[in-house]
């Protein structure tokens, strides 16, 4: 076919090659191919990851709150349950901090042109101060890093149980499925609520109860995309492969087979801990979850909402931390499962 | 089909059954005195407890519970709650309460989103898509009771527009706002859902098809598209049901309404924790999410002839595939 169109085009000069054209270039270093440059499953998961911007402001919101948690409550010198007060020069009375709104000295002096005449004149409230005299700022950061803790500790137990448990049923089938898996469907039709009721009437309130609440509930997501991953990675060749060469069924599952899963199950906690933390926030709301003098997010905004309608400022700073953290949870989760399961088009 | 039907049932009960006793047993072993010790004598204690049939082994004590349950619908009496009133002339007068306010957030949850998302997905990347994602990330970023606690602030107590508790007498008035904060979830998520769904479907190759015989507007809409983006929504609905029952907890405390809810956190937080209530509580709470469950198991098999078709081949597929790993 082209040698027919060539030949009704007038005849180029045919072409003579030179002994240049035979050389090797120099110039361009051919040891590593450029092209078809094979690149690493992490190396791509945090391209598309960092390419993500929701993701990314997620990621700083989360820096940032974390930050703040672990040197919040030090940046001044009250301690979260630490009730501030101070002896009256005039009258020689103790006088309470109580109910203050935010309180800065200097802001006060750039905007008035004038200093507080109260007897706290020296004294930075960033936030104000709760009904009964305590720092805000102290407790806001305070309660972030216990209602981080909870989050953080119980979905890595979580994890590790539900993962465990999710390829061991996946990975021997049959009876053994069967079972648990009537196990997992049993568990998983108890609402939480009904959980923390009963644990309740057993077990004091506090944080203790948070976290066994969650423990037993949150492990089941994992477990079942566990299961799910085992069974798509069991039959393939690799496994087979190294069962040949005499590996035990647990160096399987947890060696050849887990590393294979971690992706989708680190997703399943990014957006179980915001999962964790709101359940906390919502127990200790009700009144079940931390006692005072401690404190978390949920308790906080608790003692907020008692005082709305007084002293509304005391409730915003807690729930825009909560707020925040479900937020950017969220969005690093959403992030990680783009980036670990991308699709066609996006590549 | 009506065998799986017939099997899922029977499947519900006996997980009701399970949770059941479960939930007996732990709360009939575990350390804990019904009564107060320090204002009884022990030999009262010991009337009152034989009185109770507290003495029976556990499995007598379950048998009796279930018998009584089932012939007279009877859970018991709370102790503290109510001046001891029986728990089955308590429990229908707040179910009611909570089923109202909840079945109206749903209601309008459910419709709102889906009107969304259809208005999204029609208009991508104009008004109400951005409207729907602003809405989807709110949603899932503020939990539905920091959204109550504004709404009652800005909307009961700023200005008076809205009653700042639930009241009975005056339920379409005092009722919008518990609907509206508990609605706000669910109408984020099935909007988002809905939006996604649609968009898969609108990028399909046989909505072309439609699309290039002729067929336009409202008709492509409602006959090709609608029907299947919309049966994957019926999912996302149990879970959101469910949502709401933790959610009216919070509602029932915030406004004051004398719901389920707040009787479960009356009974967890009480002085002496009732622990017929939170039996009684518990299994109706569990047998709600499974009948929940199993209705829109049936509803979605109904929906989608797919899974109908698919249900036999699916399972001898599976259990191929586990005689494959046994052998590997």
């Amino acid at each position: 076919m082209s040698k027919e169109r060539t030949s009704a085009v007038p005849a180029a000069p045919a072409y003579v090659p030179t002994d240049a054209d035979f050389a090797f270039d120099t110039t361009i270093d051919i040891t590593t191919d450029r092209n078809y440059a094979s690149q690493g499953f992490w190396k791509g998961v945090f391209m598309r990851f960092f390419k993500s911007v929701r993701a990314v402001i997620g990621l700083v919101i989360i820096g940032i709150i974390i930050i703040l948690a672990l040197i919040g409550p030090h940046m001044n010198s009250y301690g979260y349950s630490d009730i501030q007060s101070v002896t009256d020069p005039e009258t020689g009375k103790e006088v309470t901090a109580r109910s203050m709104p935010p309180h800065v000295p200097w802001l006060h002096k750039l905007t008035t042109g004038e200093s507080y005449d109260d007897p706290f004149a020296e004294e930075t409230f960033l936030f104000g101060t709760d009904s009964m005299g305590r720092d805000l700022w102290t407790r806001v950061w305070y309660g972030a890093r216990v209602s981080l803790l909870i989050a953080f500790v119980t979905i890595f137990i979580d994890m590790i149980i539900g993962m465990s448990f999710g390829l061991i049923s996946g990975f021997f089938g049959g009876v053994a499925d069967a079972v648990m898996q009537r196990f997992v469907e049993v568990a998983n039709s108890i609402p939480r609520l009904v959980i923390v009721g009963v644990l309740a009437t057993f077990m004091p309130k506090g944080i203790v109860l948070v976290i066994v609440a969650l423990l037993l509930t949150e492990w089941i997501g994992m477990s079942k995309i566990a299961r799910a991953e085992m069974l798509k990675i069991k039959g393939q060749e690799y496994i087979m492969a190294s069962r040949t060469l005499g590996a035990g069924n647990w160096r399987i599952i947890f060696i050849d087979i887990l590393p294979n899963t971690i992706g989708p199950i680190i997703t399943q906690m990014m957006f179980s801990i915001p999962t964790a933390i709101f359940t906390e926030a919502f127990l200790s709301f009700v009144g079940v979850g931390i006692m005072l003098p401690q404190c978390s997010v949920g308790s906080l905004i608790e003692d907020g909402f008692n005082n709305i309608t007084t002293l509304p400022y005391q409730i915003v700073p807690p729930i825009l931390v909560l707020a925040f953290l479900m937020l950017a949870f969220n969005f690093v989760g959403d992030g990680l499962r783009e980036a670990l399961a991308p699709r066609i088009e996006d590549m | 089909m009506a065998r799986y039907i017939i099997k899922r049932i029977f499947m519900a009960a006996a997980t009701l059954f399970i949770i059941t006793f479960l939930l007996f047993l732990l709360v009939r072993i575990m350390p804990g005195n019904p009564f107060p010790s320090e204002r009884m004598s022990d030999e009262a204690i010991a009337k009152k407890r034989a009185e109770m049939g507290l003495d029976d082994p556990v499995l007598v004590q379950f048998g009796h519970y279930i018998s009584d349950i089932l012939r007279t619908g009877s859970f018991g009496k709370g102790s503290s709650l109510y001046n001891g009133a029986p728990i089955s002339t308590v429990l229908p007068t707040a179910m009611g309460n909570s089923f109202r306010i909840g079945g109206v957030a749903i209601l309008f949850g459910v419709s709102v989103g889906l009107i969304l998302g259809i208005a999204a997905a029609l208009n991508r990347g104009h008004f109400w898509d951005v409207f729907c994602t602003v809405l989807s990330i709110v949603g899932v970023c503020i939990p539905s009771y920091v959204f109550m606690i504004f709404l009652q602030y800005f909307l009961a107590y700023k200005t008076t527009i809205f009653p700042f508790y639930f009241n009975n007498r005056n339920f379409l008035h005092s009722a919008v706002m518990p609907a509206l904060s508990l609605s706000l979830f669910s109408m984020s998520t099935v909007a988002r859902f809905t939006r996604n769904e649609m968009v898969e479907v609108m990028d399909s190759d046989y909505v072309l098809m439609a699309e290039s015989k002729g067929m336009y507007g409202t008709k492509l809409v409602t006959r090709h598209i609608l029907r299947n983006a919309l049966i994957p929504v019926v999912t996302v609905i149990a879970p959101l049901i469910v949502d709401l029952l933790t959610g009216a907890l919070v509602v029932e405390k915030i406004y004051g309404i004398n719901g389920i809810g707040k009787l479960m956190v009356d009974a967890i937080t009480g002085e002496g924790i009732d622990y017929n209530y939170v039996l009684a509580l518990g299994i109706l709470y569990s047998a709600m999410y499974i009948g929940i469950m199993l209705v829109l198991d049936i509803v979605y098999c109904l929906l989608d002839p797919r899974i109908r078709v698919s249900d036999r081949p699916k399972k001898k597929k599976s259990s191929a595939e586990n005689g494959e790993g046994v052998q590997a």
